[in-house]
């Protein structure tokens, strides 16, 4: 197959990259790591009448810390993530989601940003950004704004990003001490859509509580799912075995996904929970907090 | 010139592994695969598919398509009436099949039309145009619903009736009284599902007819090029000498590349009408929904048994749904393929099998999927057979194999559904896999893990196959024997050009076939060139599929070369002034009796025969054979996976996999070792992730790679290899073929490992493919019940 026809602009700057999304609107999409959007256009899923191609904008590419966030440009690839030491020293739910998306082809291209901007119901950065309370930030024509990953995911490939908007960065807070997180997906084969996922963030006080928790599921709704109900009971609790198998059935009730041929109904729903308690558990080990499989 | 060294028999001698001489081309990205032909002036031809599994065609409207600047021509059904090309026979002559839709549509991505345009890109967008209305009929989806006959599918046969044919063979009665009066006896239905080869590079053809000679040139990606060119003649007229096949490099084709596809005959057709090249080459989706699947069998095993675990009886009955048309490429005399080795390696006393095959609403086909036809299936139903009895007698499944197996001295073999055995020795095969893997260490470690709940799984499967289809007494397809052939040129200067029927597809012909005629003659493997592929060079062979290539061809390259070297001792003779009597041959060169010392190499042998001969012999140097083997071979082998299952996801961990093949005389040990791998990584993805699968209403639901699971190597398992030897007595060097049988044997061993592992839950069987919401329901229910 091969796409439908199309536009092609390659902007030099990112206020280039703006007039084009300014000029064409609606039927303009733009083109980082390509992973998603071109395997639709070939299957003429998505039939854009513009690509405003992005991979020029080198200073999208980057991961730094500023003002006790980590930024993570629209640029920066997958694979970036997953060798940087900042990640695996720092950022250990990213350094987990970086290593488990799509597969280490995907890797070398897709982008995170592109990723939360695709807003695929299956997809792994918005769960992670949820449970990591990331921010977005916007720049269109009037100027830039910052929403939080809550605000961003509107519903299945739509996001708060609109018409002639182009999102230049995600920002990750950067963990207090004390903090670690876990990223868990089934798939039915490296490469595959999640089957189930979740995403898991704790933080706890000087006497072994949790101090805050967050806790996100994929491929269980239109979008990354926060399960609020399960930060809720967690915030001040002591970690149990109890305790965890409460969050995941959190989850399992907030899960409300679609049955296709990756699983029915009921297993997704079972997964999310199973997950979402497995990545309590491997968060609390690395605070070395043993003993509650 | 005088050789003093002796000839170094390692040079020349079989069992090495020499590195394959096809891989630089392959490895440069230089090789020639149908998609890199073009030719001037060529045309493509795109298909336009049904989108309903089965409907009354209404109307076609061609109108919108052609007016499509560079749409050449659309073609339908009607228009090939004309030329009476709508149907066209299927291999073995006992059905045809439509090559564009006349009257109704019979399954999801049915060919409808064909549009002809001057690029790849309109042909395709035109398609889209080519406005058909239908009238949707209710489809049959299984053929347990199509036996009912409520809906007839076929309505161009004269039986009105779904039921397509019953084949049995053995003795019914006392099968079943064996298993009445068995101390111990086992039922189960197991379901082979529908998959699909799938080959990397999927199907495609260049028709080129050339108005000034009146020859037609095919390009095409096929496994069998002499059959199909004879298939061609017989439905076009077309004489058999103004058709040119030419099958270049192909990227896999594990059986999907024997049939004839309507895409095939499309652009053929288009191009003898237009006079000019075209082109057709599928999509993957096209590939996965339209061309030959693989097994589709319902199997009900029984098996009796006595108290202390020797096996009485097997009684084995199948449903097969083979689609809308009765396109299975067997064997004429085989319609249900070599499914008679489903006795396996054990001494049955007493075997009946049958089955009756269906149509469907589905995609026709049931090729060899990797697997000498049927084979697959069979010993799947064996092997699963074998376990359930092991836990019904509460004995260790390599006890009861060991118990039953047909021993050594019992060969050859005549099994009771009528295959002779050639050889084997089961017993030590499996001691050896055992001894490997550290099967009772495992079995302790299992012991310990059930103490504890954990859920870990060992799975034997002890397989035979039959191969290398086959002698002329048993063995046709469309009429023609199933013989193959070889033919060698030696040159001057002592290289040469052989020359075979089959054609590799991957499976290294170019090394090994000059590897086999090396050792005959006494002349560098790398210096001898293969070519297959091209009917106008290469003599009259039936192909490769069913690993019958080194079981046939091989023989044949032996064959002709043994032709060789006894022209060559002739012109020993006259070189060394001695009696024919007295020529030896050893060490790859002759010398006359008595004086190995002065010994004559093949390489100034065939100079000689160029330059010298033999006052009483022709100049030149070579032989052709064609070789019709007096049996299949029986290729076996024992294979143990040990695996973790998680409960709480369903995830099965394949810890271990051990494979230990017998197929004879090795010719490459690091090709065979290739080959294992390969059809071990198939069948993991078989037992665990692959199933063309459909919804109620007839849609296939597998159309591409993202729902077609093909496996990388980041969750293929690590696979440990190993072999013994049991040459074919009756093969030129006792080989047997070996690409078929892991994949042929190695499914049951996933299967039998999961269930061991499900073992305290009570499960007994799940059907393929082992999904995690299978295992995880099963434990599920077990946990629950």
């Amino acid at each position: 197959m091969f796409p439908a026809p199309f536009d092609y602009h390659r902007p030099g700057s990112v206020d280039e990259a703006l007039a084009l999304l300014t000029r064409y609107g609606a039927d303009a999409r733009v083109l980082a790591g390509g992973q998603s959007l071109i395997p639709a256009m070939r299957f003429r899923l998505a039939r854009p009448a513009v690509l405003v191609d992005i991979n020029a904008l080198s200073e999208l590419s980057y991961l730094r810390e500023v003002d006790g966030m980590l930024a993570i440009g629209a640029m920066t690839r997958d694979a970036a993530l997953e060798t940087s030491a900042l990640i695996t020293s720092k950022y250990p739910l990213l350094a987990d989601t970086s290593a488990l998306v799509a597969d280490p082809v995907v890797r070398q291209s897709g982008t995170v940003v592109g990723s939360l901007c695709h807003n695929d119901p299956a997809g792994d950065w918005g769960v992670t950004a949820l449970a990591g309370r990331a921010q977005i930030v916007i720049r269109g024509a009037t100027g830039t704004r910052t929403v939080t990953i809550d605000d961003f995911l509107v519903d299945s490939f739509t996001t708060a990003v609109g018409d002639g908007e182009l999102a230049l960065e995600v920002r990750f807070p950067t963990p207090p001490p004390r903090t670690a997180g876990s990223y868990q997906k089934i798939e039915r084969k490296v490469g595959d859509f999640a089957t189930a996922a979740a995403a898991a963030r704790i933080t706890l006080d000087a006497n072994g509580a949790i101090a805050d928790a967050g806790i996100a599921i994929g491929a269980a709704g239109p979008h990354a799912l926060r399960v609020r109900d399960a930060e809720l009971l967690l915030n001040g609790a002591k970690p149990t075995k109890e305790l965890i198998r409460a969050a995941g059935d959190a989850a399992r009730k907030l899960a409300d996904p679609a049955a296709d041929n990756r699983g029915s109904v009921e297993y997704k729903k079972d997964m999310a929970g199973v997950l979402v308690a497995r990545g309590l558990i491997a968060a609390l080990a690395r605070l070395g907090v043993e003993g509650l499989r | 010139m005088s050789t003093t060294a002796e000839p170094t028999p390692d040079k020349y001698s079989l069992g090495q592994s020499m590195k394959r001489k096809e891989d630089p081309r392959f490895i440069r990205g230089a090789g020639n695969f149908l998609d890199d032909i073009v030719l001037p002036g060529m045309l493509w031809l795109s298909i336009v598919h049904s989108p309903y599994p089965h409907a009354r065609l209404v109307k076609i409207d061609k109108t919108a398509a052609l007016a499509v600047p560079g749409v050449v021509a659309v073609l339908t059904g009607e228009d090939l009436a004309a030329h009476n090309l709508a149907w066209i026979p299927t291999f073995h002559g006992y059905d045809k099949q439509m090559i564009l839709a006349v009257g109704k549509v019979l399954f999801q991505y049915q060919e409808v039309a064909g549009v002809i345009a001057t690029s790849r890109e309109i042909a395709q967008d035109a398609a889209e145009l080519v406005d058909v209305e239908y009238e949707p009929l209710d489809p049959v989806v299984n053929p347990f619903q199509s036996r009912e006959d409520k809906i007839i599918l076929r309505d161009d046969r004269e039986n009105k009736t779904n039921h397509i044919y019953h084949w049995e063979v053995g003795k019914r009665d006392a099968t079943d009284a064996a298993i009445a009066a068995s101390d111990v006896s086992i039922k189960e239905r197991v379901v082979f599902q529908r998959c699909h080869p799938a080959p990397l590079e999927p199907c495609g053809i260049v028709a080129d007819m050339d108005a000034a000679t009146g020859r037609l040139t095919l390009y095409l990606t096929s496994q069998a090029p002499h059959a199909h060119r004879t298939v061609v003649s017989l439905v076009t007229g077309i004489p058999e000498d103004k058709i040119h096949v030419i099958s270049p490099d192909l990227g896999g084709g594990f059986g999907n590349k024997v049939p004839v596809y309507p895409g095939y005959v499309v652009a053929a057709a288009a191009s003898v009408v237009i006079g000019v090249p075209v082109k057709w080459i599928e999509t993957r989706t096209e590939n996965l929904t339209t061309t030959g699947f693989a097994r589709d069998y319902h199997m009900d095993v029984e098996i009796g048994a006595t108290k202390d675990g020797k096996v009485t009886a097997l009684k084995v009955t199948t449903v097969a749904d083979h689609g809308a048309f009765d396109a299975a490429a067997d064997p004429t005399k085989y319609p249900a393929g070599l499914f008679g080795i489903v006795t396996g390696s054990y001494d049955f006393a007493n075997a009946f099998t049958e089955l009756d095959a269906y149509f469907t609403n589905k995609a026709p086909g049931g090729v060899a999927y990797r697997c000498s036809f049927r084979v697959t299936e069979a010993s799947f139903a064996i092997e699963r057979g074998m376990e359930i009895l092991a836990r019904k007698l509460n004995m260790d499944p390599a006890e009861l194999r060991l118990k039953n197996f047909v021993k050594k001295e019992q060969f050859p073999y005549p099994s009771p559904l009528g295959f002779v055995y050639d050889s084997g020795d089961y017993h030590l095969t499996l001691r050896k896999a055992l001894d490997m893997i550290g099967y009772d260490e495992l079995r302790k470690e299992q012991a310990e893990k059930r103490k504890r709940g954990e859920l870990m799984g060992i799975g034997i499967s002890t397989f035979t196959e039959a191969v290398g289809a086959g002698p002329s007494k048993h063995f046709d397809i469309m009429g023609i024997k199933m013989f193959d052939s070889a033919e060698i040129r030696v040159h001057p200067t002592g290289s040469a050009i052989l020359r075979a029927g089959t054609k590799s597809q991957g499976q290294g012909h170019e090394t090994t076939w000059a590897q086999i005629a090396a050792d005959e003659l006494g002349l560098d493997p790398q210096n001898i060139m293969v070519e297959e592929g091209d009917t106008d060079t290469a003599p009259y062979g039936l192909g490769t599929y069913a690993s019958r290539s080194t079981p046939v061809a091989g023989g044949a390259i032996a064959m002709a070369a043994r032709k060789i070297r006894e022209k060559a001792r002739k012109i020993a003779a006259h070189l060394l002034e001695a009696s024919v009597d007295d020529i030896e041959w050893e060490n790859h060169a002759f010398h006359a009796k008595g004086l190995p010392g002065k010994a004559i190499t093949m390489q100034e042998i065939a100079f000689a025969a160029y330059t010298n001969p033999a006052p009483d012999s022709e100049p030149g140097l070579e032989a052709t054979f064609y070789y019709d083997p007096p049996n299949l071979t029986f290729p076996y082998g024992a294979y143990i996976a040990v695996v973790d299952v998680d409960p709480e996801t369903g995830f099965v961990k394949v810890r271990r996999f051990l494979a230990i093949d017998d197929c004879g005389t090795v010719i490459n040990p690091m090709i065979v070792e290739g080959q294992i791998h390969g059809g071990l990584t198939e069948g993991f993805a078989i037992a665990f992730m692959q199933e063309i699968a459909f919804d109620e209403s007839g849609n296939n639901l597998n159309t591409n790679f993202t729902e077609y699971l093909v496996p990388t190597s980041l969750e293929t398992p690590h696979w440990e290899t190993s072999s013994t030897c049991t040459p074919s007595p009756h093969h030129p060097i006792g080989a047997k073929g070996v690409g078929e049988s892991p994949n042929v044997g190695s499914p049951a061993a996933f299967v039998n490992a999961v269930m061991d592992a499900l073992a305290p839950l009570g499960v007994t069987h799940i059907d393929m493919p082992l999904t995690r919401e299978k295992v995880w329901r099963a434990c599920r229910e077990a946990s629950t019940a």
